[in-house]
């Protein structure tokens, strides 16, 4: 099922390298991972540090330990609003990636395995679609939901996320690779065709489904402009929206919230990405290997 | 069997069953009922996809286009509403004599030009350093690589905007001992303070895909340019390189449309850029200053713009390295 068990395997000889190359590319793999490692190991450091000191010092290392009040702090601010942009994003992506993986699972399953007029145009709009600048669409459905008034509207941010091309596309490889004998079988102990999907197609294409439900978290996680446009209230903001809001704010919220809010909005998708990273990486060869 | 046969077997009787309902024996009669109940249901399957695919996608294209074509006229007061007047050239004549817009493009054009070839460059050379032979916990740098790919790019934005802060950079703090001080909002360095954010989010990305391609490379050829005696850069340049030119390829047209829809990280970083970052610093952010002044149409017209030059770039882009692929 998983692409990256098909590749084939490389019998290199060990040890036929040189101490200098070795010492070489070791030294630029450690320097590129610095580069990475620093905002976070950064933004980890400041969020610890007693509320007031996160700008102070060289950034680098801890001093002082402040985290817990930091929190307190951060749940006091606005009424504890931070709690509720934490609910929206999570309730947001979720919905969305669920919703957006099933339709795309079967979107994706229909084209691969069945013939139907429109097919050929069907998916050919689906790829020209995860070609276009997704951002672009922002300003034309901005207009399109302000007439039919749903600005400050939960589903204004669903509608769009739920609808993912490029999960269609993944689905697409991976269902191609669900035997048409377990279809035919399925057919021939009297299974109706929603059937088949439902308990056979979806239980083979199950890691696929899950790549392709943590793509689109992660998009809609990611999607900024679309909620900042569409939801005005506060209220009803996702994590990103919010912590934009109170960084632009200036001195009104205190920065040093910014960098705690920032820490506590990126680890559950941290520690997800990390958990997960099969996941990420099948998903990551499908789509390189056009 | 034949009952249950494949759908593509039964394509023609699918077609021709509602048609002629009455035609032929009572045993196609239920052939036909069976299949035509399999006739309906990849419609059902693929219908909801399509119906908001549609709404999603296609409706904000046509309506995009459609209210561009209209342009708004305002009464010298503003006392009276503002009428629309159909004018198809109009919003884009305005465009194009928009110094703030054409601007704009002039901006993310030369962002695009300069930051995805060094992404990609560091993209790739990192995927063949991880390749290499002498490489070891490739797994360790891989993620590391990756994990900026999984912060999302306003948070990204925000925390790079603190090491920017000219009060507390890090950054500069550790290039002081060396007498370096960089000034990260100055108006002819803050493009590239954009450009090391998008560029930290995205290498890992792109590595990861080179380096995925890079695994395809067939054993037996690296084996025999081994053989033949030559040096690891020598098949990293004649060999592996070649070989995932389709994947540098595909990872460059992805770049050059995400340097179009350039957003987030100026946005995040335009409270902090004691104006170094105008309010129409890229193309979105000058269409959607045109939605703040309720000039719709005008947004629209920008959007089109844009769309109609990442599709003609890409195409482009596309043709020239197929031709490429040919020669």
């Amino acid at each position: 099922m998983s692409t990256t068990s098909t590749k084939p395997q490389r019998l290199r000889p060990r040890r036929e390298t040189t101490p200098l190359s070795r010492t070489a590319v070791m030294l630029l793999l450690a320097l590129s991972t610095l580069y990475f490692l620093l905002p976070l190991w950064w933004l980890l450091v400041a969020a610890t540090k007693p509320f007031g000191a996160q700008f102070s010092g060289s950034g680098l290392w801890f001093d002082g330990f402040g985290l817990f009040d930091n929190l307190s702090r951060l749940s006091a601010q606005d009424g504890g609003i931070f709690w509720r942009w934490m609910l929206n994003s999570v309730l947001y992506c979720g919905v969305g990636a669920l919703v957006g993986t099933a339709l795309s699972a079967l979107a994706g399953y229909t084209i691969a395995k069945y013939e139907f007029r429109g097919r050929g145009v069907l998916f050919g709009a689906v790829l020209a679609a995860v070609l276009v600048p997704k951002v672009l669409f922002t300003l034309p459905l901005y207009l399109m939901f302000s007439g039919v008034h749903l600005i400050d509207n939960p589903l204004a941010v669903l509608l769009p996320s739920v609808v993912s091309p490029f999960g269609v596309y993944l689905s697409r490889v991976f269902a191609a690779q669900v035997p048409d004998e377990v279809i035919e079988a399925g057919r021939l102990d009297g299974a109706g065709e929603f059937r088949i999907f439902r308990t056979l197609a979806t239980r083979m294409m199950l890691p696929a489904l899950v790549t392709i439900f943590l793509f689109q978290f992660v998009e809609i996680w990611n999607n900024y402009l679309l909620p900042a446009m569409v939801l005005g209230d506060d209220r009803l903001q996702p994590v990103t929206v919010g912590l934009v809001g109170w960084n632009a704010s200036h001195v009104a919220v205190p920065p040093p919230l910014v960098v705690i809010g920032s820490l506590v909005s990126v680890a559950p998708l941290v520690i997800a990405f990390l958990a997960l990273q099969r996941f990420w990486r099948a998903g990551m060869t499908a789509g390189a290997v056009k | 069997m034949t009952n249950l046969a494949t759908a593509r077997d039964t394509a023609p009787a699918r077609r021709a069953a509602p048609r002629r309902p009455g035609r032929g024996p009572l045993a196609a009669g239920s052939r036909t009922r069976g299949a035509a109940g399999r006739r309906r249901t990849p419609l059902l399957f693929w219908c909801p996809f399509a119906v908001l695919f549609a709404a999603m996608y296609l409706a904000p294209i046509v309506y995009a286009a459609v209210s561009s074509l209209f342009v708004v006229h305002r009464s010298g007061l503003g006392l009276t509403a503002p009428t629309k007047v159909f004018d198809p050239i109009g919003n884009y004549t305005h465009a194009f004599g928009d110094g703030g817009f054409t601007s704009s493009l002039g901006r993310v054009a030369l962002f695009g030009v300069v930051q995805v070839p060094v992404m990609l460059g560091l993209a790739l050379g990192l995927a063949l350093l991880l390749d290499s032979r002498s490489a070891r916990a490739k797994g360790f740098f891989r993620l590391a690589g990756f994990l900026p790919y999984a912060i999302p790019g306003v948070s990204a934005a925000l925390v790079w905007s603190f090491m920017y802060s000219p009060q507390s950079s890090p950054v500069n703090h550790l290039l002081e001992p060396l007498g370096l001080h960089v000034p990260f909002f100055s108006g002819g360095t803050v493009l590239w303070s954009v450009a090391n954010i998008v560029t930290w989010a995205w290498t890992g990305y792109n590595m990861v895909i080179i380096y995925a391609a890079l695994q395809s490379v067939p054993a037996e050829v690296l084996e025999a340019a081994r053989v033949d005696g030559a040096s690891a850069l020598r098949i990293a340049w004649s060999i592996k390189i070649p070989a995932v030119r389709g994947a540098i390829a595909l990872t460059a047209v992805f770049s050059i449309i995400g340097s179009a829809q350039l957003f987030n990280e100026p946005v995040v970083l335009q409270p902090v850029s004691s104006g170094a970052i105008s309010s129409v610093f890229t193309p979105i952010m000058s269409a959607q200053a045109a939605v703040a002044a309720g000039d719709y149409p005008y947004a629209a017209a920008q959007s089109v713009v844009l769309a109609v030059l990442v599709g003609v770039v890409s195409f482009v882009f596309f043709k020239l390295t197929n031709r490429g692929e040919q020669a």
